[in-house]
């Protein structure tokens, strides 16, 4: 008892000491603007996730070289949320209340990202999400940089209807709410074309998925009714790499039976003998293969920085649109108060890496392009559709009845999912 | 890739043989020209339209030049387009002169695209390359295909029946009516047949000639006349749909039977996976009782050797990149077995008969692993290749069966029977079995047992590395391989029957097959599911799994 009593003292003081030392690292660095990073280091998603912290850190002391903002230095917060969900919510409060920061980089799941809106909102603080997603949320307090389903899936379906004369879909994914979401949205869209039940095969794999034996099969069978047929797959992560494996040892090729991926990008094929590959598709809204002035001048930058071997990829780009947009609505703004910056966003442009200009909308997502790239033999994306005009990000999807009428705007409405057959704003529950 | 292993006309079709194959072929070339006279009319043409491929902005410009070659029908443009499918058909900027490339490191040398001689070299920033994406690949394909129709190799001539099969086209019957009447090899004559039959489907000849290409397309059987065969039962004329259908029904029929076949062939290969990975768990949790959730881990370092040996060969080697496995495996054993080894005598041999502890502690030695291979190797993914006697596939009638998996189903049975060998006719078996079976009894007569379990413990992990050189060639080498692996393993060892080899081996195939056969019914998803239902109540019934040790020891 007595020893458990010395234990809970020892603790307690522990406790005391560390919140003290970060009051005083608080008062100690109080003329910097803090920047934090909310990104995996540890655990499943680092694979994704840690090159998102080394961009971040990148882009800030690009930033600092350039002479900070508002007179100010800024300095990176990086803290590890180990790929724990729940832990995300716990490190983004740590952040906010603990180290002060003024602005949030941060998360790739759609579940993580889900765990920290209730932070962000109860904090009043900025969140970017620099990652493709579902669609079908808008919140006050975050901004979307990365494609929302109408910025990825709809314009590479409709090449492959257009280009590739597909006529038979399958539809993979990994089990989760994002391809469950996509997926739904896309079948829906899929219909609304004419496309019959009968023609479209939907699959869902659990997380990590390692033996496609079956499914590979499953897939080339249903390519056997005499229609052109593809596969769109939302498959996550790590089950990439054998699915294309199995693929290319089932002797699929993309003449024949092209996939389309929206999750496999230059740092997924970087474990990968993409030979076999050559030709399979990917939907993004940035290339490392795009030539343009502004991406040589970055991947230059990177590699620089990290080493010739690595690649740069669209989350990447994300949070580069992201943070600039961040740095000059903080100008326009003239503080880093989190209202005043919220309601400087709204039509902030900044170039992107593909040579055009992107504006961060009233629903709080940004134009982007729409980019239809072929696996290339050395790893890399070569483009081959391109969307004339930068395709605005639709937060609710017009494919869904539920959330057809629903429409996002901060700045004349105020309020994330407005139904504007109701007229009335749905409030803060999404 | 084509599945040929000759598949191109030219002396490129194997990028690692050696220049001076290509610079003797390409002197016996002008040697040849020399004497056969001038060059010839027809290769100015040709070289003209190629010169083309300069001006091609717009994947339309190449199609519109593609086909001119094609209209040109010389057979000396099909290594020109090969090579363009294949992406080494390239521009010099400084004078839009089109170039055949080869070699993978500056400066890349420039082959003429109709001689193939050498003309010179450049840096890879002075080229660009052409364009061209799927639809163009599907071009060349067609094209060639036309082209190679008389080539002299039977393997082309083979592929290009496969091309003109698979995207049949009607305007190309009279030339295969002539190719057939020609063609001496009766393999290659039955393709043509079979693609002549496809292409009379989506032709508007006659009836009766439909049916008998139907006959023929019956007869061929498999997945691939499925597409054609359903296309030609949506046929006005009643008698082809009629016949079409009737075909359906007899191929798809024989498929069935084939798919059966396969769904046992997709189980084994499940099994032999599981068995690979649990087999190390078997001794160190079925025979030593230590509850190891570092196991996983172990798997992983086997991985990250097997990375480790190819990154080497790559470097300094490329020679022996089809040896690496080999040069690997034993490697591995050693990497994770001292792994093992330090753990057993740093922490387990602490926590014999506390189990909860010994699980705690083996987790927290996962985690650890974990990020030390994070932060040495990155959090990414590393790319290990397979070597080529490991890539592809192979057909037994409708089953196919790929290298990969067949390598890992052999390679799983062999390292199940020597380490039966090892531990029922060694000495080292002998005394592993008799301390774990009666401690006291065995250290009584002489044995040392905690060094016995030291080395158990390390044979054990050994045994995990070596499955993850295997492991290595499926799935992706990444900190987080071993999770995937760990519970399937602790579920195949506790199915299969604590302490006995024979369960684990029963245990993983039983599992493999019925979660093939589970899966094209109930989804991915859910045949996992079923599966860790059916162990449950499975082991409500015989808590020691299928094969329960009998006797005495089971007791202590």
């Amino acid at each position: 008892m007595n020893f458990t009593r010395r234990k809970l003292t020892a603790a307690l003081a522990g406790a005391a000491f560390a919140v003290s030392s970060f009051a005083s690292v608080a008062t100690a660095q109080e003329d910097t603007i803090k920047v934090g990073i909310l990104h995996s280091l540890s655990g499943t998603m680092a694979i994704s996730e840690t090159t998102l912290k080394d961009v971040m850190e990148m882009l800030v002391d690009e930033q600092n070289a350039k002479g900070g903002r508002l007179g100010k230095k800024l300095e990176a917060v990086v803290v590890d949320p180990a790929s724990d969900w729940p832990l995300f919510a716990e490190k983004a409060r740590e952040l906010i209340t603990g180290d002060g920061v003024d602005v949030v980089f941060g998360c790739w799941t759609s579940v993580s990202r889900k765990s920290v809106l209730p932070v962000f909102e109860e904090l009043n603080s900025i969140l970017f999400y620099p990652v493709q997603y579902e669609g079908e949320e808008s919140q006050r307090n975050v901004f979307y940089t990365g494609a929302a389903p109408n910025q990825q899936a709809i314009p590479a379906v409709d090449y492959l209807m257009e280009e590739e004369g597909v006529e038979r879909w399958v539809l993979a994914g990994t089990d989760y709410v994002y391809p469950r979401t996509t997926n739904k949205i896309l079948e829906a869209y899929l219909k609304d074309k004419g496309v019959a039940e009968e023609d479209i095969m939907i699959n869902y794999t659990p997380f990590g998925h390692s033996d496609w034996q079956t499914i590979v099969a499953d897939i080339k069978a249903f390519g056997s009714a005499g229609k052109k047929t593809a596969v769109v797959s939302t498959i996550n992560g790590d089950a990439n790499v054998p699915f294309y494996k199995e693929l290319g040892n089932q002797g699929i090729e993309a003449s024949d039976i092209p996939v389309v991926a929206f999750s496999v990008g230059e740092e997924e094929l970087a474990g990968l003998d993409t030979a076999p590959l050559v030709g399979h598709l990917a939907a993004w809204n940035y290339f490392q293969s795009v030539d343009t002035p502004e991406n040589a001048e970055f991947i230059k930058a990177w590699k620089a920085r990290m080493g010739e071997d690595r690649v740069t990829n669209d989350p990447m780009e994300a949070h580069y649109i992201g943070f600039n947009m961040w740095v000059k609505a903080v100008e326009k703004a003239g503080t880093t108060d989190a209202d005043a910056v919220i309601d400087a966003l709204p039509g902030i442009e900044t170039p992107n890496l593909t040579g055009g200009v992107s504006t961060m909308l009233p629903n709080h997502h940004i134009t982007k392009p729409v980019l239809i790239g072929e696996i290339q033999a050395d790893g890399q994306f070569e483009v081959v559709s391109e969307t004339e005009d930068l395709v605005p990000g639709d937060a609710w999807s017009d494919f869904l009845p539920e959330s057809k009428p629903l429409k996002s705007d901060w700045v004349e409405l105020k309020c994330g999912n407005y139904n504007t057959e109701t007229e009335k704003c749905l409030g803060s529950s999404s | 890739m084509p599945a040929s292993p000759f598949p191109y006309d030219n002396p490129l079709d194997a990028p690692d043989r050696p220049m001076r194959l290509i610079l003797l072929l390409s002197g016996l070339m002008a040697l040849f020209m020399a004497v056969t006279g001038p060059v010839r009319a027809d290769e100015t043409e040709l070289r003209a339209v190629i010169a083309k491929f300069a001006e091609a902005k717009k994947f339309s410009d190449t199609e519109a030049v593609i086909e001119e070659i094609v209209s040109l029908g010389d057979t000396a443009a099909v290594t020109a387009l090969n090579e363009l499918s294949e992406g080494r058909l390239m521009v010099r900027d400084s004078d839009g002169e089109v170039f055949i490339i080869k070699g993978g490191k500056d400066p890349l040398a420039l082959l003429d695209p109709i001689t193939l001689e050498q003309v010179g070299t450049a840096a890879e920033s002075e080229l660009s390359k052409i364009k061209i994406k799927n639809s163009i690949r599907r071009m060349i394909a067609d094209a060639v295909s036309g082209l190679t129709l008389r080539a002299k190799d039977a393997h082309i001539r083979m592929e290009a029946a496969e091309t003109i099969f698979s995207r049949p086209d009607p305007e190309i019957i009279e030339t295969l009516d002539g190719v057939i009447a020609e063609e001496q090899d009766t393999g290659v004559r039955q393709a043509f047949i079979e693609a002549r039959a496809a292409a009379v489907l989506s032709s508007d000849m006659s009836d009766d000639a439909k049916i008998d290409a139907i006959d023929i397309l019956n007869a061929r059987g498999g997945r691939d006349v499925l597409p054609i065969l359903t296309t030609a039962s949506t046929s006005d004329a009643a008698a082809v749909a009629e016949a079409a259908k009737t075909a359906i029904a007899s191929v798809e029929e024989r498929l069935m039977f084939w798919s059966a076949g396969q769904n046992i062939w997709y189980g084994i290969s499940l099994g032999s996976v599981l068995l690979l990975a649990a087999i190390g768990l078997a001794i160190t949790f079925g025979v030593m009782g230590v509850i190891n959730m570092a196991h996983g881990e172990m798997v992983m370092l086997g991985a990250y050797t097997t990375f480790v040996v190819q990154e080497f060969i790559r470097n300094s080697a490329p020679g022996l990149f089809d040896y690496s496995l080999a040069i690997a495996l034993p490697l591995a054993f050693l990497v994770s077995g001292a792994a093992g080894l330090v753990m057993e005598r740093g922490i387990i041999r602490f926590l014999y008969g506390r189990p909860l502890e010994t699980l705690l502690a083996t987790w927290g030695v996962s985690l650890v692993l974990q990020q030390a291979v994070r932060t040495i190797f990155g959090p990414t993914n590393r790319e290990v290749g397979n070597p080529s006697w490991m890539s592809g596939s192979f057909e037994i009638g409708e089953l196919l069966i790929t290298t990969n998996r067949l390598w890992i189903v052999v390679f799983s049975l062999v390292v199940f029977a020597i380490l039966l060998l090892v531990l029922k006719r060694t000495r080292f078996g002998l005394q592993m079995r008799a301390v774990t079976q009666n401690r006291p009894m065995a250290s009584s007569m002489g044995i040392a047992t905690p060094w016995v379990d030291a080395f158990t413990f390390a044979l054990g992990s050994g045994i995990a590395g070596i499955a993850g050189v295997a492991l290595s060639q499926i799935d992706n080498v990444s900190p987080n391989l071993g999770q995937g692996y760990i519970i399937d393993s602790f579920m195949v060892v506790v199915f299969g029957g604590v302490g006995n080899l024979w369960g684990t081996l029963v245990g993983a195939l039983t599992l493999g097959v019925a979660n093939k056969f589970l899966e094209p019914y109930a989804g991915a998803v859910l045949a996992k599911i079923f599966i860790l239902v059916f162990i449950i109540l499975f082991i409500q019934k015989r808590p020691r799994g299928l094969f329960a040790l009998k006797g005495r020891s089971v007791e202590s």
